[in-house]
């Protein structure tokens, strides 16, 4: 790599910097503004903060830190770790969770299917119909597509620039 | 429908090669040009030129060529994409899904106003057929009009050779994720790009235990995005109902001025970009967003917004593909933004 060439810049939970809204016309809060680091930064271990909904679908940050509780959802969800190490235990249910949009939590009676490890940038298919926890060393911020469920934590004055 | 279209639905049936009006090549710039409609597309060394019919004059537009097919790649490539593609303050297309506007001056506030706009609306496979013959007459050998500037030669001159590998690209299309199996592939066989030399490499670790071989998966998304070949093309990298994740690299101008008929959200994965944002009927001035790592935000549906990005940086497109979404903000139904606080 040359000197030229510039670094790519990733944000962590300890180190972003927010943009900003210039408005010309209308109002800054239609663009509903935040940033995934600081609302994981500012929320409890595993809150599932919603940060972009669009009908009944829904973008999550959460912050991992220590083992979270096991979810489950009758839906595929996804998570990326935006940056750090989490690992991700997997139990196939005995008994399906039943329909629901998003994610709930469970008693993980059944088979280990196994784990995932993520690092920055890593994304895993969390399945449909499995249970899930998640374990993090060092605290790292994670982004969940998912719906709009009993989990998801909507506190869009305390996040969004108006 | 549009660029969004899953892995397995079916594309547009026919291709109506057939239906594209040309004339023989100019003799002195080597170029076709083409009629659709009333509309006359014309090119040149250094523009191109679209005509149109309104209040009893021949109406024109020049537009720079390689801003021209850099609008035209994407519209293209998306299959025109969702509602309006602005390749600039006159011209564009609106995706109807089966049928597609051409328009000029028609989401422009001085020109509708003075009456000089007009709109045709044409079936799909024949605009799609006259849109790629143009890009394959008027991009010359050395332009690829997905690169960016720095990456690619020029688009002006008379008409020598031709670059049908950049514009024949396939759209990447994803059921679930990538890697998975009988889904899209991953892109260990793309080069990294040169701006993303220092994006690691590393994929997750995967540990099935035995009997669940195959049914975890996990890959390195960063990865992926630093060795997409293409600039301003979202592309699934995951489905969760009709929510659909479409990451993307991003350098220089995003070649079109997008107006989505439904709400759509940015989420900047890596170095920044800047987004113009405009009324999306009428182009006036609304704001100026940026968009730094982890920042989040939503397109408003009575916006059009056009990004610019100084280094190339990783961009999540959000979508959500729900069929009836336009209908729904066009009658009021929805509010053109998505959350109220």
């Amino acid at each position: 790599m040359t000197t030229s060439t510039p670094r790519t810049v990733f944000g962590s939970l300890d180190n972003y910097r927010k943009g900003g809204i210039e408005v010309t016309q209308g109002d800054a809060r239609h663009y509903v503004f935040s940033n995934i680091f600081e609302v994981a930064a500012g929320s409890a271990s595993y809150e599932r903060v919603v940060v972009g909904k669009n009908l009944e679908y829904v973008v999550e940050a959460a912050r991992a830190e220590g083992q979270s509780a096991w979810f489950t959802c009758s839906h595929d969800e996804f998570v990326i770790s935006m940056d750090g190490e989490v690992r991700v235990d997997f139990v196939k249910l005995d008994a399906p969770p039943a329909a629901a949009d998003g994610a709930v939590l469970a008693e993980p009676t059944g088979r280990k299917m196994g784990h995932v490890v993520l690092g920055k940038g890593h994304q895993s298919l969390l399945p449909a119909g499995c249970a899930y926890r998640f374990s993090a060393p060092r605290p790292c911020a994670l982004l969940l597509q998912s719906k709009l469920g009993a989990l998801s934590v909507e506190k869009w004055a305390d996040i969004c620039l108006h | 429908m549009a660029m969004l279209d899953l892995a397995g639905k079916p594309q547009a049936a026919t291709f109506a090669a057939d239906k594209v009006q040309s004339g023989a090549p100019d003799p002195v710039s080597g170029y076709r040009d083409f009629t659709l409609g009333a509309f006359r597309f014309s090119r040149d060394a250094y523009f191109a030129t679209v005509q149109w019919p309104a209040r009893g004059q021949l109406r024109t537009h020049a537009i720079p060529a390689d801003a021209f097919l850099r609008a035209m790649m994407r519209d293209v490539a998306w299959g025109f994409f969702y509602g309006w593609v602005n390749f600039d303050h006159v011209f564009g297309t609106r995706n109807h899904y089966g049928k597609v506007d051409v328009y000029a001056g028609a989401f422009n506030g001085v020109m509708k106003e003075a009456g000089v706009d007009y709109t045709e609306t044409f079936d799909t496979p024949v605009i799609m057929a006259t849109f790629k013959a143009i890009l394959h007459d008027w991009t010359n050998e050395g332009f690829d009009p997905f690169a960016a500037p720095e990456e690619t030669g020029t688009a002006f001159g008379h008409k020598h050779g031709n670059n049908v590998a950049a514009i024949e690209r396939t759209r990447i299309a994803t059921r679930r994720m990538p890697g998975l199996p009988d889904d899209s592939p991953l892109r260990d066989d793309l080069p990294v790009n040169r701006a993303f030399l220092d994006v690691a490499q590393d994929e997750p670790e995967v540990h099935a235990e035995p009997g669940f071989e195959g049914q975890l998966h996990a890959f390195n998304l960063f990865k992926y995005l630093s060795r997409s070949d293409v600039t301003w093309n979202p592309s699934v990298t995951s489905v969760c109902g009709q929510s659909l994740f479409c990451p993307t690299t991003e350098e220089f101008i995003l070649p079109v001025f997008h107006g989505n008929d439904r709400v759509e959200w940015f989420l900047q994965l890596s170095d920044e970009i800047i987004w113009d944002i405009g009324d999306k009927n009428t182009g006036a001035p609304r704001a100026r967003v940026t968009m730094r790592a982890g920042d989040i935000c939503a397109m408003p549906a009575d916006i059009r917004h056009q990004g610019y990005s100084t280094k190339r940086s990783m961009l999540l497109v959000w979508e959500n593909a729900t069929p009836n979404l336009p209908r729904r903000y066009e009658s009021g139904e929805l509010k053109p933004y998505p959350v109220e606080f």
